[in-house]
């Protein structure tokens, strides 16, 4: 895969980011990753994960460095412009509480492709296809999202996430409210997934055990030594 | 999308928004219904007299003129003498001229002594004459035609006998029981204080007052209804007289020729002039009730964007999941936008059936009890400007917390801060 020159999924150079208050600040020397490989971000609350994040997510712009998502200068983009990157590139996942109560599973999952600005017909065929892989079946698509189990509604999350067949995942601790077998049933399916459409998955957690499933590993606290193989 | 997200959002929050909507159609309606009132009132108050070039009564004002000849409210200062007014009426510019003689009445209503003359020539509204709804003009002397209203609300029926009262109250100490009258006629409906009238021809009055003097009765002078018709039944006197005019270029030539009238003070008005100052005085009170209705729209809109903006909280996930999932802050605020202008539009669409069906209901005692004739017709041009400024006003409070909900969009990013 990488002796071709394909564009990566995720490339970021000398990435900087601190507070105008001063203080903390978030130093990334480098990181590529190319469509495919996954990587475990490890680290304490307060690591700056959630910075880490957010920058990914183009929610927040780098004081410096470059940070490149499909070959897409993040670093340089308005924030409409970021905005609808991540609406086409980029699936989220958080922790818990992933969907909004009110709308159905399937109007749900459906979120993501409307701001992708996608067909509509077309996004049900396909999130139906995806709801159904991912183990929901069809007499829970209607129901609103708050009659579903925690494992149920996170999965929910990874459908609407990949709806957009988006370039890149992030699941921040998506399977903290889990329990151990949900947890590693929600791992496969979710990894599965992305691999079915050639996503690169960066997933965080504090959760050790779960390298098992990655290619790449960062720590938070030792950012300097770099992304190192699993 | 966003349709459906602004729609189940607040259906997500129906007890709040319950309330919210509550309120607004509450006040709205208020607004809108003061509004329809006063323009209703005023087309009914100016309409009460018309085709009438002047208006002529002892010395006196104008508002009191009018009010005693044509609302029936108040009592005149003085009366115009009979030679007077057959002089006056001699004009070669007058057309016709109807003699009013007020001061009795019957159980509340006042008693008007007219001539025929009235019939055919009173126009009220848009020179609508007045029409018998059963019976014909008074022919005797102690025949009366009745209003429509009178007739109604004591239930009287062509060829019952009633009494009149000497004065103006509802309840009145000195009777004329032994003179009794006979309904030979009854009005078709006008909307205008004639409902109220019980009318009886200029002799009658002459006849009910010939044993009386000083207003009251003189003892051991009565007489009968028969002995009273033996006398001379000439009025000695009337209080006012409506003029209509061959050409209404002479209506100021005439006025000033009436007022400067030698043999006796008198007072000439134009009655639309009259009314128009009339309904200027009354105007301030239209103003302030508009502006307290203003008041308590506003009110109700503070409170939707109150309740909205205390929602914004729980609703922070709401908003981090849309953004994670694309939508721009943008979106956002013109969600918050939608919601508003959803429910306020909902709020005028039930203001409007709450207004109308109160109308509906209302509108029958409005016209009995007040003599205010009040269309259903809600939906007008001015209706249609109160709904486009209530939704403008509504979308620029929305921008508050729509503002607030796009910055902390920003700020928050991803994260959810509980």
């Amino acid at each position: 895969m990488t002796d071709k020159p394909k564009i990566p999924a995720i490339d970021l150079k000398q990435l900087q980011f601190y507070y105008q208050s001063g203080g903390w600040q978030l130093n990334l020397p480098g990181l590529t990753l190319h469509c495919g490989q996954h990587l475990f971000v490890r680290g304490a609350s307060g690591s700056g994960k959630t910075t880490l994040l957010n920058l990914l997510c183009g929610i927040t712009r780098p004081v410096s460095g470059e940070l490149y998502v499909n070959g897409q200068p993040l670093h340089q983009l308005s924030s409409s412009a970021r905005d609808s990157l991540r609406a086409k590139h980029i699936g989220v996942v958080f922790q818990q509480l992933n969907l909004i109560p009110y709308l159905s599973v399937l109007d749900n999952t459906l979120l993501s492709s409307h701001f992708a600005g996608q067909n509509k017909t077309d996004s049900v065929n396909r999130a139906k296809t995806l709801l159904q892989r991912l183990g929901l079946q069809q007499d829970l698509w209607h129901k609103p999202a708050t009659n579903l189990s925690v494992g149920q509604q996170q999965r929910v999350a990874i459908a609407r996430a990949l709806l957009p067949k988006p370039t890149l995942l992030i699941a921040d601790e998506p399977t903290s409210a889990l329990d151990s077998d949900n947890r590693d049933a929600f791992m496969r399916v979710m990894l599965a997934e992305a691999d079915a459409n050639g996503c690169t998955v960066i997933f965080v957690s504090h959760d050790q055990s779960l390298t098992q499933y990655f290619h790449y590993q960062l720590d938070m606290q030792q950012l300097a030594t770099g992304v190192q193989p699993c | 999308m966003l349709m459906k997200l602004a729609r189940l959002s607040l259906w997500n929050r129906r007890g709040t928004v319950l309330m919210t909507w509550l309120s607004l159609t509450i006040s709205i309606a208020l607004l809108l219904g003061i509004d329809h009132l006063r323009t209703e009132a005023k087309s009914s108050f100016t309409s009460t007299v018309s085709g009438t070039d002047l208006i002529v009564g002892a010395r006196s004002g104008q508002l009191n003129l009018l009010l005693y000849s044509v609302f029936r409210i108040g009592n005149a200062t003085a009366n115009i003498s009979w030679p007077s007014y057959q002089r006056i009426i001699k004009h070669p510019q007058i057309d016709w001229a109807i003699p009013i003689s007020l001061g009795d009445s019957h159980r509340g209503y006042r008693v008007m002594g007219t001539n025929t003359d009235y019939f055919s020539h009173y126009r009220y509204a848009n020179s609508q004459p007045l029409v018998l709804a059963q019976g014909k003009p008074f022919e005797q002397v102690f025949d009366t035609v009745l209003g429509a209203e009178v007739a109604q609300k004591l239930g009287y029926k062509l060829g019952e006998q009633i009494e009149l009262s000497h004065g103006v109250g509802a309840v009145s100490f000195s009777q004329h029981k032994d003179k009794p009258f006979t309904v030979v006629g009854i009005l078709a409906r006008t909307g205008t204080p004639v409902d109220q009238t019980v009318h009886v021809s200029l002799e009658a009055i002459e006849a009910i007052h010939l044993d009386w003097q000083q207003g009251a009765p003189m003892p051991g002078r009565q007489l009968s209804s028969e002995q009273t018709l033996a006398h001379d039944l000439t009025p000695k006197s009337i209080t006012a007289f409506m003029v209509g005019l061959k050409s209404r270029m002479a209506t100021f030539t005439l006025q000033r020729q009436i007022n400067e009238f030698k043999n006796e003070p008198l007072t000439a008005i134009l009655p639309g002039v009259a009314l128009a100052e009339l309904w200027q005085m009354l105007g301030m009170v239209e103003n302030l009730l508009l502006l307290i209705s203003l008041l308590v729209l506003l009110a109700a809109l503070v409170g939707m964007i109150t309740t909205l903006l205390a929602s914004m909280k729980e609703r922070q996930r709401e908003m981090a999941i849309l953004r994670a999932a694309g939508a721009h802050p943008w979106y956002l605020f013109v969600l918050i936008q939608l919601e508003v202008l959803l429910v306020t539009l909902l709020s005028m669409l039930s203001a409007a059936a709450l207004l109308f069906i109160s109308l509906y209901l209302l509108q029958d005692k409005l016209a009995a009890d007040f003599g205010l004739f009040i269309s259903l017709q809600i939906v007008q041009l001015t209706s249609l400007y109160w709904a486009g400024a209530i939704l403008l006003l509504s979308a620029v409070l929305a921008t508050i917390p729509g503002v607030l909900a796009y910055r902390k969009a920003l700020a928050d990013g991803l994260t959810i801060r509980l």
